[in-house]
């Protein structure tokens, strides 16, 4: 038996620390900010998975009148946990895992500032989503929209509304601490030399994107403990019979809700940023008008909440303020997209898949930009509010815009990550069959919401002449779930032909290009040191006087590039076994909340526990 | 390149002819038939075309640069390192603001318009949103009933208004407290009128009206629940005529019938459950939790408008087990026998 010396890894703990930084186990206990990124994209991407098959069953459903595959009970339940499943289980986290392997990597630093909280954060979040989908097994899934208006979702009799409450508490906790850690890492990480204004525009929209998390989470936080509160002990937040506010909720919700809209647009905006200058080989457009917009669009943001609530009777001078706000945002919106546009002027346009991702993400997005400014227009938006015309715009900020943007970035980071390019014709396929699908689902819904369709109805009637326009928008659906299978076949047959390990396969310009491919776990063998916005590029390319390129002498960009004997002596932190474990104390608070009161102690006192431990941990080296 | 061109245009061309071939939607927010949807309408319309422009500018200028500055294979061109321009910046902050601008002028003054008082001789109705359908009550004083103690005409999932009269409608939510929630609806006609929202414990307003007589459909637009998407219902505009005669009929209290299968029908509801929730004026019954029924066989649709009232089959067949035709409904299933079920659709459709 060999006995614990006081000088071990484990002096002081309550459990040994991990070691192993390779094989199955380790990805348990990892806090290497990469693997941490690996494990959010791949838990993102099969929900999904999992999301875009409720929208089948939706599409399904609607593609003839009087449908009766789905009882208007497990329709309500579809549409609801599509929207709960897109929102805060696919785009959020499928944002996070960019954010966590690339900041790092892209400010020239070893991890993120909080290593063992970013495992956390991970994990509170797979927690979250699956304590969210355990409640088709447990009396059925939340049935009230993911907007969960109340008291709609306070009276409802099934538990659905009440997994929904608790779930995404427990994702928000994922989130805020999500937020501060990347946000600390961005403000306090960085190389040297890697001022503010030297940041690529994807850090960025990163650093903006935290800090509206940081701000908006804490509002939802409240609307759903009082919804839980009511829900649960009885509470009357809500409950007009006692005098509650039912409007109180729509207030919260929204407070939160839209900055949340550019939670999830921003970092499709920041990527795209990203790989419009490289594969146009020109240097982004008007840097700090960008990198300002989006600072812009994040204030504004938090001032727009009514316009969802044109019709509540909020009266003609809120109406006015917000549809005035409302337009306002699509000043700083409408910079961004004629940045991107003269980035592209007298540019070397290489149509690589990254590329075409960017620029389907530029003109869809367009679309629902201007669909937007539309329900600025306070009469006709009541009118349009509640139909399919908003479903349509919607869509073509948040599939269009969102999904099409990380789909670039999965192909533009993806030899980073794997040290092997996805392969180009069938991402081609992929993105034409996408963009097709795509139009032929959202397109029609426009005509659809003017024709007076109106959102989360399981049926329609023949007599109100909707059935032509709701066919072809199922057979798009059809065909997105198409490109969506191209993309894993891709993906399978990429990962069976031998790596290429292309440090830098698109002539980057960030200096994430600088290492291997993949990184080695401390990212940079030395960390180095930035003279320029686009680092990397200057360091291969010079200007002359006229603006024209000059490649700078072979050799010189490979300075920081892993070396034989790279990486010794450099300090990374250990694994943890805590963060999973005080994790997973949350879904078991949410359990308890909900059925049986002593499993809720159970989980405070395993995230207690798990908090003691990780407090005392040692830092083994 | 031809080739594809061709190929594109032909595919519009079946794509218009597709719609052009689909039947006229009955919930149409750009076929206005009255002047307050009209002055949506009219608002909208122009917008979209300048969105619509801006869309062609916008995408027209990208795909043209795409093309016109492509990569071509074998050429190995230095693009000239642009950095940005800070005269053009505040150009494109400066023209869409002014172009928005100028959208809200009268987005403003429409706001303001639709929101003001209805003038004196509006026809005033209350619109109570119930899981799953509506109660209109007309409030006004001419518009009261001649029972023994006076209160509105009260009618279900059907609005009868008067051509050329604006009506105005104060609209909530309400509880029948049948096991029913009062949660938030949002009343919808596309063709007369824009969305208001019923909210519990609050009052909110729309002004509606409609040129031509006609029927125009609507239905709650706000998810409340289970039943939701049946939850509709219509404004049927008559000739100031008309309407005359009908509020003059509606006033006056149920018939009761004497003799035949109709006044079995009526002994069976006086004699059951039926009275607790249902109300029919000059009878004993004078339940308020579900839809009056007065005057049930001078409607055109009931269960939000699902089925239609002067289909006997209909009827019966909600009767027999209102839940498996309209899921969640709040009407229990009596399991009645199927000669009470013809003797109650025979008394139902004498109450005209």
């Amino acid at each position: 038996m060999a006995s614990v010396s006081v000088q071990s890894p484990t002096a002081g703990g309550m459990l040994r620390r991990p070691a192993a930084t390779t094989g199955f186990w380790s990805w348990f206990t990892t806090v290497d900010h990469k693997k941490i990124g690996i494990l959010y994209g791949v838990t993102a991407f099969i929900f999904f998975i999992v999301g875009g098959s409720e929208a089948l069953l939706i599409r399904t459903q609607l593609s003839k009148p009087d449908n009766t595959l789905l009882s208007a009970g497990a329709y309500n339940q579809i549409f609801t946990m599509h929207g709960i499943t897109m929102i805060f289980l696919v785009v959020m986290p499928m944002s996070a895992a960019f954010f966590n392997y690339l900041i790092p990597l892209m400010i020239g630093a070893r991890d993120v500032a909080f290593p063992r909280l970013n495992a956390f954060s991970y994990w509170a979040f797979l927690f979250g989503g699956s304590f969210i989908y355990s409640s088709w097994f447990l009396g059925g899934a939340p049935n009230g929209g993911w907007f969960g208006y109340a008291p709609n979702s306070t009276t409802d009799p099934t538990i659905g509304m009440s997994f929904y409450a608790a779930g995404l508490l427990i994702t928000g906790i994922a989130s805020s601490a999500g937020a501060i850690n990347l946000a600390v890492t961005v403000i306090n990480m960085r190389a040297p030399g890697m001022s503010l204004f030297r940041l690529p525009v994807f850090v960025w929209m990163g650093l903006v994107v935290q800090l509206l998390l940081a701000f908006s989470l804490p509002i939802i936080t409240v609307g759903l403990f009082e919804l839980l509160f009511d829900r649960e002990i009885g509470t009357n937040f809500f409950n007009v019979a006692k005098g509650g506010n039912p409007l109180l909720w729509q207030h919260l919700f929204w407070l939160f809700g839209h900055p949340e809209v550019y939670i999830l647009i921003l970092p499709a905006f920041g990527i795209i940023s990203e790989i419009i200058p490289v594969f146009a080989r020109k240097p982004l457009f008007g840097y700090q008008f960008v990198v300002f917009s989006g600072i812009a669009i994040g204030f504004i943001g938090f001032g727009v909440w009514a316009h969802h609530m044109f019709a509540t009777g909020l009266g003609p001078v809120a109406n006015t303020a917000f549809g005035i706000s409302t337009a306002i945002i699509a000043v700083p919106t409408g910079v961004k997209i004629f940045n991107w546009m003269a980035t592209l002027w007298r540019g070397d346009i290489r149509l690589a898949t990254p590329m075409l991702f960017a620029i389907g993400t530029v003109t869809m997005f367009v679309i629902g930009g201007l669909s937007g400014v539309t329900h600025s227009v306070v009469p006709s938006d009541y009118q349009q509010t509640d139909t399919y015309y908003v479903i349509a715009h919607l869509h073509y900020v948040l599939f269009g815009g969102a999904i099409f943007g990380l789909f670039g970035g999965m192909y533009y980071w993806w030899p980073k990550v794997f040290g092997r390019r996805l392969g180009e014709g069938l991402g081609k396929t992929h993105f034409w069959i996408m963009l097709l699908g795509f139009n032929l689902t959202f397109g029609p819904m426009h005509i659809l919401g003017l024709q007076g369709m109106i959102r989360r109805e399981y049926t329609y009637p023949a007599s109100l002449g909707l059935t032509f326009w709701n066919q072809v928008s199922s057979t798009g659906a059809f065909l997105i779930a198409l490109s969506i299978l191209v993309f894993i076949g891709n993906v399978v047959i990429s990962s069976r032909r031998p790596r290429t390990f292309e440090a830098d396969p698109w002539d980057g310009r960030t200096i994430e290009w600088m290492t291997t491919s993949p990184p080695p776990d401390y990212n940079f063998a030395e960390i180095p040191q930035v003279h320029a916005l686009d680092d990397f590029w200057h360091r291969k390319y010079a200007e002359d006087k006229s603006g024209r390129l000059v490649p700078v002498q072979a050799g010189a960009a490979a300075e920081a590039g892993a070396h034989e004997d790279a990486g010794h002596g450099i300090h990374l932190p250990n694994p943890s076994f805590w963060p999973i474990i005080a994790a997973a104390g949350l879904p078991l608070l949410g359990y308890g909340v909900l059925f049986h009161w002593w499993m809720a102690g159970l989980g405070a006192v395993l995230v207690l526990v798990a908090f003691y431990g990780w407090a005392l941990e040692p830092s083994a080296e | 390149m031809r080739k594809k061109v061709i190929w594109v245009l032909g595919l519009v061309t079946l794509a218009i002819a597709f719609a052009a071939c689909a039947p006229h939607a009955t919930q149409d927010t750009l076929q206005p038939a009255g002047p307050f949807a009209r002055e949506e309408k009219n608002l909208f319309v122009p917008v979209f075309g300048v969105a619509v422009a801006v869309f062609l500018l916008v995408e027209g200028v990208i795909l043209y640069f795409v093309f016109k500055y492509r990569h071509r294979a074998g050429q190995d061109r230095m693009p000239p390192q642009i950095h940005g321009n800070t005269r053009l910046e505040i150009g494109w902050t400066i023209l869409p603001a002014v172009i928005l601008a100028v959208v809200m002028v009268p987005t403003v003054a429409t706001i303001w318009d639709l929101a003001r008082k209805p003038p004196s001789d509006s026809l005033n109705v209350t619109v109570i949103g119930q899981q799953w359908w509506w109660k209109f009550q007309y409030t006004d004083a001419d518009m009261q009933t001649a029972a023994e103690t006076p209160g509105p005409i009260t009618t279900a999932n059907e609005l009868v208004i008067p051509t050329g009269r604006v009506v105005y409608l104060t609209v909530t939510s309400g509880v029948g407290g049948i096991g029913d929630a009062a949660v938030i609806h949002s009343l919808w006609v596309p063709e007369l009128a824009g969305k208001q929202d019923a909210i519990p414990n609050h009052e909110n307003h729309i002004l509606l009206q409609a040129d031509v007589p006609g029927i125009y459909e609507g239905q709650c637009a706000e998810f409340c629940g289970l039943s939701h998407a049946i939850m509709k219902w219509h404004v049927r505009a008559v000739t100031p005529e008309d309407f005359a005669a009908w509020s003059a009929g509606q006033k006056e209290d149920a018939i009761t019938p004497t003799g035949g299968l109709a006044a079995t029908g009526f002994d069976t509801f006086m004699s059951g459950t039926c009275v607790q929730c249902h109300g029919i004026q000059g009878t004993d019954a004078q339940g308020i939790a579900g839809p009056n029924l007065t005057h049930f066989a001078s409607r055109k649709c009931f269960a939000g408008c699902l089925l239609d009232n002067t289909d006997p089959a209909d009827i019966a067949r909600w009767l027999h087990d209102p839940t498996a035709v309209k899921e969640g409904s709040f009407m229990p299933n009596y399991h009645l026998p199927d000669d009470q079920i013809q003797a109650l659709v025979a008394y139902l459709q004498s109450l005209k």
